[in-house]
């Protein structure tokens, strides 16, 4: 029932989450990745690759942040733009979002880039559009943010090619947070030696370990010896909800801070998908400091966001390697 | 209208019947079986050779007032001669002449009996005229959505002892009832708002309590966890007056069903796990759960047609219950005997009458099933207005061929 993401020779259609992709694959998208952000560093600012191409941004949930990276990514590429921003709640529900979808395919577009507050919709609009059209997911409910993932997994690579020899550790909100689904999937994709997932019981999901994880409650114990701290962005509604005591008390058991990061792995790094909230996830000189790969990771994701539109349009360069 | 039913293979396990015999009809009632009646020559012969001819089922759940004409054809077309309707969100059934209005409308077939709403417009304030509604037709009463408030509950649960009433709860605490599929290892993965098991024990729960403060006789519909099976039981032994029952889905499907969201099995409650599964097998085998529904909700293609939470939880099981049933048997998991008693004697005893089966002097309400013809869920042969069902690529062994309801066929395959 899954739909398929890759084409019948191996290539990429869709982009809707890394489970059901190959190694091999995404080794490819990471690799063109690398390519782009070559080109990026020695300020070429567009390529052709995608002239003449159409991608819609289709967000059914507010994020500046996100479509904007999308955006330009498209634009770098040379692609054809169109941003819409439908508002979930007041309008698309069942039949009308199949009628959007449908009136979206008479203005003839590639791609879409669909986010939405529902688990599953980017994988339903990829069982509606047309063969020729592809979809890629910028984050669906609590279920995926494959391209978040592989940012983040283009980040470490740069800096410890090692994979499995690193321990890596996420903190913060787990159950509600489709980037550490991704992210956790594509970490033990590459054989990482141990995922430890941290938070308190109530931000955890129902049998989390069943995804591959070491369930850890305690930041102090979880970062002993780890390679790369992963932070999660808590949702300030959550703080007000019967799921968490205070800010307080959370940055003093779950807060990333320097004290606790002298028992990490030397040179551990500190990454997070922003936006932050600093003195509650992280401390202002953490999320600041020379371990920190945050404005990094945003770099990347340009770079990684063009590979994959790139590919899925069947666009992408040779690899020069 | 005089008729026999010839040659079928008579399956009444309550009655001790296992044999091949002549069904004599005469109007409403089976006049004979095996030796003719006086006048035999008057009967019109129906040929069975080589089916089954089992009573007619009792559907403890099927929702088939709001679209009569189609839903009374699946149910007829599913071998269920009397359905028990709970509330929908259409028109509440919280008057007697909703009731009324409702039941004279109906076409002719299967017998629809309602469940009356429990509060006025559903809306778990102000208790109905219960004995008005059951006057009016209604087998019980039910809310549209769990009470939440356990005193509205338990004072219809007093008043509905006092009148010796039927009361069907679906038990659920409502503050954790918020999400879409069962809180484990699947709803994880795919990130699925998730309904814990406690949803369900915590409601049950609270109700048994009140059923031990009220004595109020209470029927638990379509159970999801084990654990309630063992919550059952033991009030049972208890001396509690209370049943349930499970719906069929709940039998095959489970939480790995969902993967890929698969919004056709979306259902409420959700579907658990295995072991979950596993146990409601179980206490259908031994006797704690007294029913199996279909749980029928027939649903518009639209209502499916969205990411999984967005979409209607239900399923058009009217047409695949009996098979389902008897896959179960051919497995091995029941016997024929508990798969009859849980949808003919187990949901007439329910709602407090006697089944009569196939024996001389009761209703003809039969069903007849040819072992040997194939049959495909959502075919073109599907009689619901619902094709919500998960079963469409499964391939049957056997089906329901001619329904019998107080002697008038009410539906003939191929018809």
């Amino acid at each position: 029932m899954t739909v398929a993401q890759t084409r019948s020779d191996g290539s990429l259609r869709h982009f809707l989450s890394i489970e059901g992709l190959s190694r091999d694959l995404l080794t490819t998208v990471l690799d063109t990745a690398a390519s782009f952000h070559a080109a990026t560093e020695q300020r070429v600012r567009k390529l052709p690759l995608l002239r003449g191409k159409t991608i819609l941004n289709l967000f059914f949930e507010p994020s500046t942040r996100t479509r904007t990276t999308f955006e330009l990514a498209a634009r770098r590429l040379s692609a054809e733009v169109v941003n819409l921003d439908i508002n979930a709640s007041s309008a698309v529900k069942g039949e009308s979002l199949l009628d959007t979808l449908r009136t979206l395919e008479a203005m003839h577009c590639d791609l879409f880039v669909v986010r939405h507050p529902q688990a599953g919709a980017a994988e339903f609009f990829a069982r509606h559009v047309p063969p020729e059209v592809g979809v890629l997911n910028a984050g669906d409910g609590r279920h995926a943010h494959p391209t978040q993932a592989m940012l983040d997994l283009f980040t470490i690579r740069r800096h410890r090619p090692d994979l499995e020899q690193l321990n890596v550790v996420i903190v913060g909100d787990v159950a509600h947070s489709r980037v550490a689904r991704s992210q956790i999937h594509i970490l033990n994709l590459f054989g990482v030696r141990q995922i430890r997932v941290v938070a308190p019981a109530t931000l955890l999901p129902e049998a989390v370990e069943t995804l591959g994880v070491h369930v850890v409650h305690s930041l102090d114990e979880a970062i002993v010896d780890a390679d790369v701290v992963i932070g999660l962005r808590l949702q300030k509604e959550r703080m007000r909800g019967p799921l968490l005591t205070s800010e307080a008390e959370y940055f003093r058991r779950f807060g990333i801070t320097r004290e606790r990061l002298k028992q990490a792995a030397p040179n551990c790094l500190v990454m997070h998908p922003g936006p932050m909230n600093r003195g509650i996830e992280i401390e202002s000189a953490v999320a600041d400091g020379p371990q920190s790969t945050v404005l990094e990771q945003v770099r990347n994701g340009l770079a990684v966001r063009m590979a994959i539109m790139a590919l899925a349009l069947g666009a992408a360069p040779g690899l020069d390697t | 209208m005089k008729q026999v039913i010839q040659g079928a293979h008579l399956k009444d396990p309550a009655r001790g019947r296992d044999q091949v015999a002549d069904v004599w009809i005469d109007g409403e009632a089976i006049v004979a079986v095996g030796a003719p009646p006086e006048n035999s020559a008057a009967f019109a012969a129906v040929d069975l050779k080589g089916c089954w001819l089992l009573p007619g089922l009792n559907d403890m759940s099927a929702r088939v007032l709001d679209q009569p004409a189609s839903e009374l054809a699946a149910a007829a077309a599913g071998g269920v001669t009397t359905a028990v309707c709970p509330p929908t969100p259409g028109v509440p059934l919280d008057q007697p002449g909703a009731v009324r209005e409702r039941l004279s409308a109906l076409p002719a077939g299967p017998k629809v009996k309602p469940l009356g709403a429990m509060t006025r417009r559903h809306e778990g304030q102000q208790i109905t005229d219960q004995d008005a509604l059951a006057q009016s037709g209604c087998a019980g009463f039910q809310g549209l959505k769990p009470l939440a408030d356990a005193r509205v509950l338990r004072s219809a649960l007093r008043y509905a002892a006092s009148l010796d009433l039927l009361v069907v709860l679906k038990p659920e605490e409502p503050s954790l009832g918020a999400g879409c599929a069962h809180d484990g290892a699947i709803a994880t993965r795919l990130g699925l708002p998730a309904i814990p098991r406690s949803a369900e024990t915590a409601g049950l729960a609270r109700d048994l309590a009140l059923v031990a403060d009220t004595g109020a006789r209470v029927h638990f519909s379509t159970l999801s966890c084990g654990e309630s099976v063992g919550m059952i039981r033991a009030a049972q032994e208890r001396g509690l007056p209370v049943t349930a029952d499970v719906a069929i889905h709940q039998l095959f499907l489970t939480e790995h069903d969902v993967i890929g969201f698969d919004a056709q099995c979306h259902v409420r409650p959700p579907l658990r796990s295995t072991g979950d599964r596993d146990r409601l097998i179980a206490g259908v085998a031994d006797g704690t759960l007294s029913a199996v529904c279909s749980d029928h909700t027939p649903l518009s293609p639209d209502a499916k047609l969205a990411p999984f939470a967005d979409t209607e939880p239900g399923i058009s099981g009217l047409e695949t219950l009996l098979n389902l049933g008897l896959r179960l048997v051919n497995d091995e998991r029941i016997s024929l005997e508990r798969w009859i008693a849980c949808v003919v004697d187990g949901p007439a005893g329910i709602l407090g009458g006697t089944c009569f089966g196939i024996q001389s002097g009761a209703p003809a309400d039969l069903v007849a099933f040819d072992p040997s013809l194939p049959f495909t869920p959502a075919g073109a042969d599907w009689r619901s207005g619902g094709p919500n069902t998960p079963f469409v690529n499964w391939r049957f062994e056997g089906r329901v061929v001619g329904t019998w309801c107080r002697g008038s066929r009410v539906f003939s395959a191929g018809a």
